[in-house]
């Protein structure tokens, strides 16, 4: 009968759907279902990026079609005022600076604490692994706070320097736990024996054994770590007072939320009720979002997979 | 037999972990000599994760003295005159106690449960999807919107829900809703945080429950279409048990943050007329401490929010162990 076909064909799609496609007789009402589902993620998937393709149509269409809800599926009156208005904002491109050097310098950091230390908790024999991920683990569910954490930056001279941006957020445990799950079960055991029957160190494994062959986790960890610096506002916005030192998403606070959208301080703050000040400010904000979003969105669908695998290495449970 | 499968330490020491060369003749110690230069190389790679752990997690804990010390500008965290529960006594029985206690734990509670639902039948519904470029079509676009920034989120929010302007505001006038204000009315804020929360993260949360979906044997499905079985009783009898040890560990995570509230979100999301019901403990703390200065103060509005949550936890955990056998630890 039907006793070895679904076992020898691995390479088949998976799942309950496929599984019901080959048992080939499909009722009424598993069509239905079908269908339902089809519409159901249809409506999902236009809900989760209609208001991010609106915002992409918005920043170039005229802004009075736009806010008489005339501009809806497609761009009109297209012009580029609001991203001429952009590309002549200093803050912006400061806050664009800012915010990629923070992001160079904090993951570079970041990977330079985290890989070895991940490397060194992943190895069964080393006799103090189960103490020290204690010692890691504790501090995501219990932690000093932001008053305490203040201080500490006030004492150390991190308060309004790029250093508060690097320095206290170099490990983050969640990563350390996923890269660690990665060099425990992804690469074998023979490995390191063999290296050190050779005589090799930790130090020689880790750095021409392990390394190379983790690309993976190790590109997992630093888009990681990116992503966060990039979209970090609560920094900025507690530890520096300096406008010079803001990172983007504190500069994009501004505009975006403290209605500050024309680089002289004139417009939009006043127009509430629609007039032209206001239909421009909306324009910028649209271009704005768009601008300090670009960068995550165009490299998102080539990076996505890297993402995808953190989640799926970290929940091993080990 | 138990006690030897957790401590995996000493069983791979004793299989090989730690493989001497057979041939080569050594001195009496060089074993353990070597053995211990080992672990120096480890502890190598780990000190500088030890050391900004120590730094930046523990000397703040060191700092939750403060909350029981008059602060001294001075001493810094190592705090002033001490004072006991003061500043606990102050804040339970100041007037804004009991309404930032219902703000947080309402937002945290709402979020944790649209949080936690939605992921889960997402997944199921993408686990329905035949083709596989249509899923991987699907996946990559509900994941998007993880990877914006809190602040654009807001920015969006702000300029769809613009109560003079706003793309939904105008959808909603032209079928005769008028006067709507999301961002100003306060029965609003909540369900505006949640469905916002949900659009940002539900694709995202959702891929650990797809991974657990695909680890589901193909042959229980057949089984169960052959024991005459539709697809809504597959998704109930076969999908959803397979699902559950993954909502317990979350279900978890998630109790150990019942009272804690992203700061940024409903900082930025914060306006004079929502403020009766957007007032939470972490935005609360910000105000009082690194705006207001009152440093001990906030550092025991913040102590008493960590304790309530790591309690949450640690009760959460105690009872998933007892009925599931699923835990943290």
């Amino acid at each position: 009968m039907t006793t070895s076909t679904p076992s020898a064909t691995p390479t088949r799609s998976t799942g309950p759907a496929a599984a019901l496609r080959r048992a080939r007789h499909q009722s009424a009402g598993d069509l239905a279902f079908a269908a339902f589902v089809g519409i159901a993620l249809t409506a999902v998937v236009f809900a989760t990026l209609y208001p991010i393709w609106f915002v992409a149509i918005a920043s170039v269409s005229a802004p009075d079609l736009v806010q008489s809800g005339q501009v809806l599926l497609f761009p009109r009156g297209v012009n580029s005022f609001g991203y001429e208005q952009i590309f002549a904002d200093a803050r912006i491109w400061q806050g664009y600076r800012n915010t990629l050097t923070y992001a160079v310098v904090g993951t570079a950091i970041n990977m330079l604490v985290t890989i070895p230390a991940a490397y060194a908790l992943s190895r069964r024999e080393f006799r103090a692994r189960r103490v020290l991920i204690f010692f890691f683990a504790f501090t995501m569910f219990f932690n000093g706070g932001l008053i305490p954490n203040y201080l500490l930056y006030r004492d150390l001279g991190l308060l309004n320097s790029m250093w508060v941006f690097v320095l206290p957020t170099a490990l983050n445990v969640y990563n350390l736990i996923i890269a660690r799950a990665f060099f425990e079960h992804s690469l074998p055991e023979e490995l390191h024996e063999a290296a050190f029957i050779d005589g090799a160190s930790y130090f020689q494994v880790f750095t021409r054994m392990v390394l190379p062959l983790s690309k993976l986790i190790l590109s997992v960890i630093l888009l990681y770590y990116l992503v966060a610096h990039w979209n970090d506002f609560f920094t900025g916005l507690v530890f520096i007072r300096d406008a010079d030192l803001q990172p983007l998403q504190v500069v994009l606070r501004d505009i975006l939320l403290s209605n500050n959208v024309f680089a002289g301080g004139a417009g939009g703050a006043g127009g509430t009720g629609g007039g032209y000040g206001q239909q421009f400010a909306d324009q910028i904000k649209y271009g704005v979002i768009i601008v300090s979003t670009l960068p995550v969105v165009l490299l998102y669908p080539f990076l996505q997979k890297y993402f995808e695998k953190g989640v799926l290495i970290g929940s091993v449970k080990g | 037999m138990t006690a030897v499968l957790q401590d995996d330490d000493r069983t791979t020491t004793a299989t090989g972990g730690e493989p001497a060369p057979p041939s080569r003749p050594r001195p009496p110690g060089a074993r353990l000599k070597r053995h211990l230069g080992r672990q120096w190389q480890l502890w190598a790679l780990m000190a500088p994760a030890i050391a900004f752990t120590l730094v930046f997690a523990y000397v703040p804990m060191y700092g939750l003295q403060l909350a029981f010390r008059r602060f001294d500008f001075e001493a810094g965290l190592a705090g002033g005159e001490w004072v006991g529960l003061f500043y606990f006594e102050q804040f339970f029985s100041s007037p804004q106690f009991w309404p930032l206690l219902r703000n947080t734990a309402v937002i945290s509670v709402s979020t944790l449960v649209g949080g936690f639902i939605a992921p889960i039948v997402l997944a199921l519904l993408i686990n329905q999807v035949v083709g596989r470029r249509r899923k991987r079509f699907t996946q990559t676009a509900t994941y998007l919107p993880h990877f914006i920034s809190v602040v654009v989120v807001v920015g969006m929010l702000q300029v769809f829900l613009s109560p003079s302007d706003g793309l939904i505001t105008q959808l909603l006038e032209r079928v005769g809703v008028t006067g709507v204000n999301f961002l100003g009315d306060p029965s609003s804020f909540v369900p505006v945080y949640v469905i916002s929360e949900v659009w940002q993260h539900c694709g995202w949360n959702s891929i650990i429950y797809l991974a657990a979906l695909a680890s589901v044997d193909t042959q229980l499905y057949e089984a169960a279409r052959i024991d005459g079985a539709n697809r809504w009783q597959i998704i109930r009898n076969v999908d959803l048990p397979a699902l559950v040890p993954t909502m317990v560990v979350l279900f978890i995570l998630n109790m150990g943050g019942v009272l804690a509230t992203g700061f940024e979100k409903i900082f930025l999301m914060q306006n004079t007329l929502n403020l009766p019901v957007s007032e939470v403990i972490a935005t609360y703390v910000y105000k009082i401490g690194i705006v207001g200065n009152q440093f001990s103060y906030a550092t025991a509005i913040g102590l008493f929010n960590t304790v309530v949550n790591f309690a949450f936890l640690l009760v959460a955990n105690s009872v998933a162990k007892r009925v599931s056998s699923t835990s943290l630890w």
